[in-house]
């Protein structure tokens, strides 16, 4: 009996500087660790701040042959709500290409007014859309609003359970530590140099990790968790 | 003064500032059989992107020589040989300044009888078109790696692979790669049969810009401590030169310079013999490939025929018709020069319907399969469906064509 494929196709939005490319490197490569398969693809104009970003991440159970931008995804991730209030977005409006009853969690603290035209569309798509206060969780918890993007990385994991929990803090360690370095601040063999830039980086992963338990959490404690209810999704 | 050490011409590893006892990195590797390599040695899996992919075959690939003008896609890739460079697996690199000079200078390293790298992206190849159309005839072994970009307006720099089209009537060999692994195992398997004494032609290795060269995917990589034998220069169709000392000049010569009857001749045999080596190369790819084209369910009714990403559209479209309980036939044509055109017909010769859905808006492939095979199939062949300007082509639109194609060809 071959096993059931489980496949999410998100669709990252949100403005330059944000981390959303980084983001979706993280989950991607944390599904990797995790056993799973992943392939993601940034889009990206000028490297600016404050521009359109969008970055594609195919999540699956088993293996995944197709590549390039994800027009038809099951899944949204709105990094900021003037990718909908403000248009930008390479990809309006921004739901566009949403499969029938896909997820759209959006950072923000309070729903979105959206156009009489969008909401009759979402609700047509059987929209699941769900808010999650990204900026003010990295704010409270992390002193700063750069760590909104582990917020959103950490809802993944709570929703889909893929990457599990573990292998998104390893995908993190990854990103932020570099491969093979064991994250043990006390270790004497380390010259003062490496030891202060170490301590700085530790301290950057716990706050990381903190929004991330944080979020996982949320989305739990609010009933998102697809772990009953797989979704079973297309390209 | 030319080769003076220290001097731009001749660059010491101390200039680089590198230590007294410094071995290259390409020192200490052991040269293995290709086909050892190819198929044999034990392969660690890897989750890179394709210019990481690029970077880890180039390392392996025992390279001479590497020049290159940075150009969107290709520029990461080429940064990463400036990486292999700097660690001594790349025994010389410089960037030129465009793309003629470029492609003129890796001509003339090529000539001289060593391995020679480049690379570009859509208007870069265009640009040094001139060059890289001479490559063939002065029977030089050149490996060029071409990230596919936009070259029609509206600028992008998204990948469409029309670009390929200008190549197809060169004398290069044309290889396709559909991922990360194949641009990590076709440049090798190129460089190899590039260098054959009765192929000795150059080789382009093309890639759909980002959702290859950005985007990260699984490669199985042979170890590190292995490389490929060095190219022997005299060893080729038109042997190495020394380029100070030229013994005959590459152009027509004077008395037949003139357009009349022998030089008609004589260019006619030269041209005759570059494309026949193309298709002596087939062998060889077959041997390092496993074969020019993949196929995956053969006998069926319906065929996908398709190079690039498209084949990885086609994979998946192929997958989900066969959740329908419907069998899709798959050919990914994996070198695009030398043509296929035996395995195709093979593949193929039972269908009745083939959809060849390409990133261009020219359907190079689809003209490539008609050519190949009017009057001797039976299917009807569709033109399509095609995505312009470097967007990617959704598998539902695969799955949409082939329902349509079901209703129109009974």
């Amino acid at each position: 009996m071959t096993e059931e494929v489980k496949r999410y196709n998100i669709r990252m939005a949100g403005i330059g500087g944000q981390g959303v490319v980084t983001a979706s490197h993280i989950v991607s490569n944390g599904v990797v660790i995790s056993g799973g398969f992943s392939s993601l693809v940034p889009f990206f104009g000028s490297e600016k701040r404050n521009a359109p970003v969008e970055s594609y991440v195919r999540i699956s159970n088993q293996t995944i042959y197709e590549i390039g931008e994800i027009i038809f995804p099951n899944v949204l991730l709105i990094f900021h709500p003037s990718v909908i209030t403000l248009g930008k977005s390479y990809t309006m409006p921004f739901y566009t290409g949403l499969k029938q009853n896909g997820i759209i969690l959006i950072n923000s603290k309070k729903p979105i007014p959206f156009t009489r035209d969008e909401q009759r569309e979402l609700d047509e798509k059987e929209a699941r859309i769900y808010y999650l206060p990204a900026t003010e969780m990295a704010n409270e918890l992390a002193k700063t609003d750069l760590a909104t993007n582990m917020a959103m990385c950490g809802a993944i994991s709570g929703i889909f359970g893929l990457p599990d929990p573990a292998s998104l803090a390893a995908s993190v360690k990854d990103r932020f530590v570099g491969k093979g370095i064991v994250v043990s601040g006390g270790t004497a063999a380390l010259d003062s140099a490496i030891e202060k830039k170490f301590a700085k980086k530790q301290k950057l992963l716990e706050a990381n990790q903190k929004v991330m338990d944080a979020s996982i959490q949320y989305a739990i404690d609010q009933g998102w968790s697809e772990a009953e209810k797989p979704a079973k999704a297309t390209a | 003064m030319a080769n003076v050490v220290g001097s731009s011409v001749c660059r010491t590893a101390e200039d680089e500032g590198k230590p007294a006892d410094w071995v290259p990195g390409g020192e200490k590797q052991t040269v293995v059989d290709p086909m050892k390599m190819f198929h044999e040695l034990p392969r660690e899996m890897q989750f890179i992107t394709g210019s990481e992919a690029a970077r880890e075959s180039m390392r392996r690939a025992n390279i001479d020589i590497a020049i290159a003008y940075p150009i969107t896609p290709q520029s990461e890739s080429m940064q990463q040989a400036g990486y292999l460079y700097d660690e001594g697996f790349i025994k010389e690199y410089y960037r030129a300044e465009e793309e003629i000079g470029t492609f003129s200078a890796i001509s003339g390293a090529s000539r001289a009888g060593v391995r020679s790298l480049t690379a570009t992206s859509g208007p870069g190849l265009m640009r040094g078109m001139e060059a890289i159309s001479s490559w063939p005839g002065a029977r030089t072994p050149i490996i060029m790696l071409n990230m596919c970009r936009v070259i029609n307006t509206p600028l992008a720099i998204q990948p469409d692979n029309i670009e390929m089209s200008f190549m197809l009537n060169t004398g290069i060999l044309m290889l396709h790669a559909e991922n990360q692994q194949d641009f990590y195992d076709y440049p090798l398997a190129a460089i190899m049969a590039s260098e054959q004494v009765d192929v000795t032609l150059p080789a382009v290795v093309s890639v759909d810009g980002f959702f290859c060269t950005h985007a990260r995917g699984p490669v199985k990589v042979t170890p590190a401590e292995y490389k490929l034998p060095p190219r022997d220069g005299w060893r080729s169709a038109v042997p190495a030169m020394d380029n100070e000392n030229p013994p005959a000049r590459i152009s027509r010569d004077a008395p037949i310079q003139k357009s009349n009857f022998i030089s008609y001749h004589m260019h006619a045999s030269w041209q005759q013999e570059v494309f026949a080596a193309v298709e002596r190369s087939a062998k060889y790819f077959r041997d390092y490939l496993g074969g020019l084209v993949e196929v995956i369910n053969p006998g069926a009714d319906d065929f996908i025929i398709a190079s690039g990403c498209a084949v990885s559209q086609a994979r998946e479209a192929v997958r989900q018709e066969g959740e329908q309980g419907r069998t899709v036939g798959l050919v990914k044509v994996k070198t695009i020069r030398p043509f296929p055109v035996e395995e195709i017909l093979d593949a193929v010769k039972d269908a009745k319907r083939i959809l060849i859905p390409e990133f261009n808006q020219a359907g190079w492939l689809h003209k490539e399969v008609c050519s190949v095979l009017y009057g001797r199939c039976d299917a009807v062949i569709k033109d399509g469906p095609r995505v312009f300007g470097g967007m990617t082509m959704p598998t539902e639109m695969i799955l949409e064509w082939l329902a349509e194609f079901r209703k129109e060809v009974k």
